[in-house]
């Protein structure tokens, strides 16, 4: 095995990604376990750029770590999470997890080990010209060729909110609001009194 | 970078519908206090314009467009427009329900128009990729108006069961969907079928993932093993909403299953002909020995869905297009029946008194003749006894099985429905032979009296008069499936 810059960048970010998973199931402390999160996802975004997915690695960013990972944070931080309640029964639990674990590692190991699955079945792709870009090429196919597909997925995205709202909206009787539209019709006439009186001199 | 703009012209119903779907839901917001019934007038000129549209661009031939991801063809067309009646009638006969438990709102509405879109998109999908977006929008939409009483313990627990379950049959419909991508490398239904019966390709990984989508459509069908959200989602939600639930999306999932099963992966029939017959075997068992039990109208008539859906399978197990056309005409027929068999439901529901007990059936024939007439003609066709249409509907379905040589599941098919006989009989008796436990005047709006009496005549006419309906059904499934 040789080691150029491509797979020393590559085995970089593999350790970094390894070190802080196993960080995020270790740290005693959530907003530190919720931080190596971020670390793995940065990570893991820089393989999918090693692996010439920018789009992936850009929505994993902004995504993830901007959207997910941000709501994570506020979410440890209103909440008040009792660590040693949820380290209850850990070792009750142990060996039925490291079964589980164990199970799954031998299914993964059977189809990367499997012939039809080894190097020599995955050519390496071609090489692209330098100015491709796979966003460019992705949002070119959605607007055109999966057009319907990407308008219906937006219909179910405004089916959802709906959803969520009707679901959880409560219009409370007696609330104090401002209603602008009010506001804005209100005449001089409701607010201002003009009361009409002598003028006082000094004495 | 040569991109034509797609034709848009046979996707006019799904726009037209997709903007005022949105227009009702912003009509509801400002309309809620002062004009309450805007949104429901303005649903059902969406519903009409729809209806006017695809009656106007109506063709014979299949028009692909979208990228070959939508087809419009006379099946798709039929479909439709039976969508757009369906919805309807299933509005007025809930509005009065609605209106007097406060869900008359735009939420409402918009999400019975957003479902209906995802139904015309399943009808006329011709992509995988369609197929499950429009399934998708179907059930969401669903599954927020099952909830929409959150009030209620057991609603809420109907809409909670339903959403995991149907998410958990999504996910065995795109873990099937994708294996029969990774065999054949393609999404697009036509595609797909070619590939299959050019033969050479991976067939145990194909037959794997037949199982996968086959068992998906169990579930959205309500079909046993698959079955077990129906009861409890029917006895929970909202009359209205149950009544919306087991009509128009069973016309949707009858343009799913042709779409998916015959015109997708025709070529495997000898694979999936053996699944359906257990299917249909176990949801006519269940469903009829189920509903024997029940004391709940609305649980007793979930039972009666899945026994009904189990007949209409064997339909498809012929695989002939003298089966899928009869196919069709049983569920067309199922839908009529469904939707006055509701309607009277909610009829005798008065003020926010439920009308689900099968106890409040008692003494109908004296509390008012007509609708007690009315009930025995749908109770009469549910059982499938002549004169009435359901007699014609199973009939035409059996001629197919026993044409295609199976002639004891024909046999296990009668059998099961003379079971069946029993319990809608039984409301009969109840109607006409006790006492009424109430005698609280039964007085629905003009429009309502007038539909749920030509609900009942349909049933008896379209029994003396099957023939056009038949003949309309056998064209499309013809003009659509080519083999």
């Amino acid at each position: 095995m040789y080691i150029n810059f491509q797979n020393a960048i590559f085995y970089f970010f593999a350790t970094v990604l390894v070190c802080s998973a196993v960080g995020v199931i270790t740290a005693r402390n959530p907003v530190h376990a919720a931080l190596l999160l971020v670390l793995a996802f940065f990570t893991s975004s820089g393989l999918w750029l090693l692996l010439n997915a920018e789009f992936l690695a850009i929505t994993l960013v902004l995504v993830y770590v901007g959207a997910v990972m941000v709501l994570f944070l506020f979410v440890v931080m209103m909440l008040d999470v009792n660590l040693d309640r949820l380290r209850e029964g850990f070792w009750k639990w142990f060996p039925f997890g490291a079964l589980l674990a164990l199970i799954m590692a031998a299914e993964i190991s059977m189809v990367i080990m499997n012939e039809q699955f080894s190097l020599n079945k995955m050519p390496t792709p071609p090489l692209r010209p330098v100015d491709y870009s796979n966003t460019k090429e992705l949002g070119r196919l959605i607007y055109t060729e999966y057009f319907y597909a990407f308008e219906l997925a937006a219909v179910i995205l405004l089916v959802a909110i709906i959803a969520a709202i009707a679901l959880t909206l409560r219009h409370r009787v007696g609330r104090k609001f401002l209603d602008p539209a009010q506001q804005i019709a209100v005449k001089k006439k409701d607010r201002i009194r003009v009361v009409s009186m002598t003028s006082e001199t000094k004495e | 970078m040569n991109f034509l703009l797609p034709n848009l012209s046979p996707a006019y119903p799904e726009i037209f519908l997709l903007a005022m779907g949105c227009l009702v839901l912003l009509t509801g917001l400002v309309a809620r206090e002062k004009l309450p019934n805007l949104t429901y007038l303005l649903t059902q000129i969406a519903l009409f314009g729809c209806a006017l549209i695809t009656f106007i661009t109506f063709t014979p031939d299949a028009i692909y467009t979208f990228s070959d991801m939508f087809v419009d063809d006379v099946m798709a067309d039929t479909l439709k427009m039976l969508v757009y009646i369906t919805v309807s009638v299933c509005l007025i006969y809930s509005r009065s329900y609605i209106s007097l438990r406060g869900m008359l709102s735009g939420e409402f509405f918009s999400l019975v128009l957003f479902a209906t879109l995802g139904m015309l998109v399943m009808i006329s999908a011709s992509h995988f990729l369609t197929l499950y977006l429009g399934l998708e929008l179907l059930s969401l939409s669903l599954y927020a108006m099952v909830a929409l009483r959150r009030d209620s313990s057991i609603a809420t627990e109907a809409a909670m069961k339903f959403f995991i379950l149907g998410a958990l049959a999504s996910g065995f419909l795109l873990y099937g969907m994708s294996m029969i991508y990774g065999v054949t490398g393609s999404l697009n239904i036509a595609r797909i079928s070619e590939i299959i019966q050019g033969g050479v390709v991976n067939h145990a990984t194909l037959v794997v993932g037949l199982v996968f989508i086959v068992a998906g459509i169990g579930f959205k069908l309500s079909v046993a093993p698959f079955h077990m959200w129906a009861p409890d989602v029917y006895q929970g939600a909202p009359t209205a909403v149950v009544l919306f639930i087991s009509s128009a999306p069973k016309l949707a999932a009858f343009g799913f299953v042709m779409r998916l099963l015959i015109e997708g992966v025709g070529g495997m029939a000898n694979d999936w002909q053996g699944m359906l017959i257990i299917l249909a075997l176990m949801s006519m068992a269940i469903g009829n020995l189920g509903a024997i039990m029940q004391t709940n109208i609305k649980r007793m008539l979930a039972y009666s869905t899945i026994s009904h859906m189990g007949f209409m399978l064997l339909g498809i197990v012929s695989a002939n297009v003298d089966g899928y056309g009869s196919s069709m005409f049983y569920v067309v027929i199922y839908v009529i029946m469904t939707l006055g068999t509701f309607g009277i439901i909610m009829l005798l529901s008065h003020g926010v008194y439920e009308a689900e007990k099968l106890d409040d059936f008692k003494g109908l024939n004296r509390r008012n003749p007509r609708y007690a007439f009315i009930t025995l003609l749908l109770m009469f066709s549910l059982a499938g006894i002549p004169p009435t249409v359901g007699f014609y509907a199973k009939l035409s379905v059996l001629q197919a099985v026993m044409n295609a040589g199976y002639i004891w599941l024909a046999v296990m098919a009668v059998l099961f429905s003379v079971i069946g006989a029993f319990y809608y009989l039984r409301i009969i008796k109840l109607m006409y032979f006790d006492e009424p436990e109430n005698d609280i005047f039964i007085s629905p709006q003009r429009d309502v009296e007038l539909l749920i009496s030509t609900n009942g005549l349909v049933i008896l006419l379209l029994g003396i008069f099957p023939q056009t309906l038949m003949a309309l059904c056998i064209y499309a499934i013809q003009s659509s499936v080519q083999s």
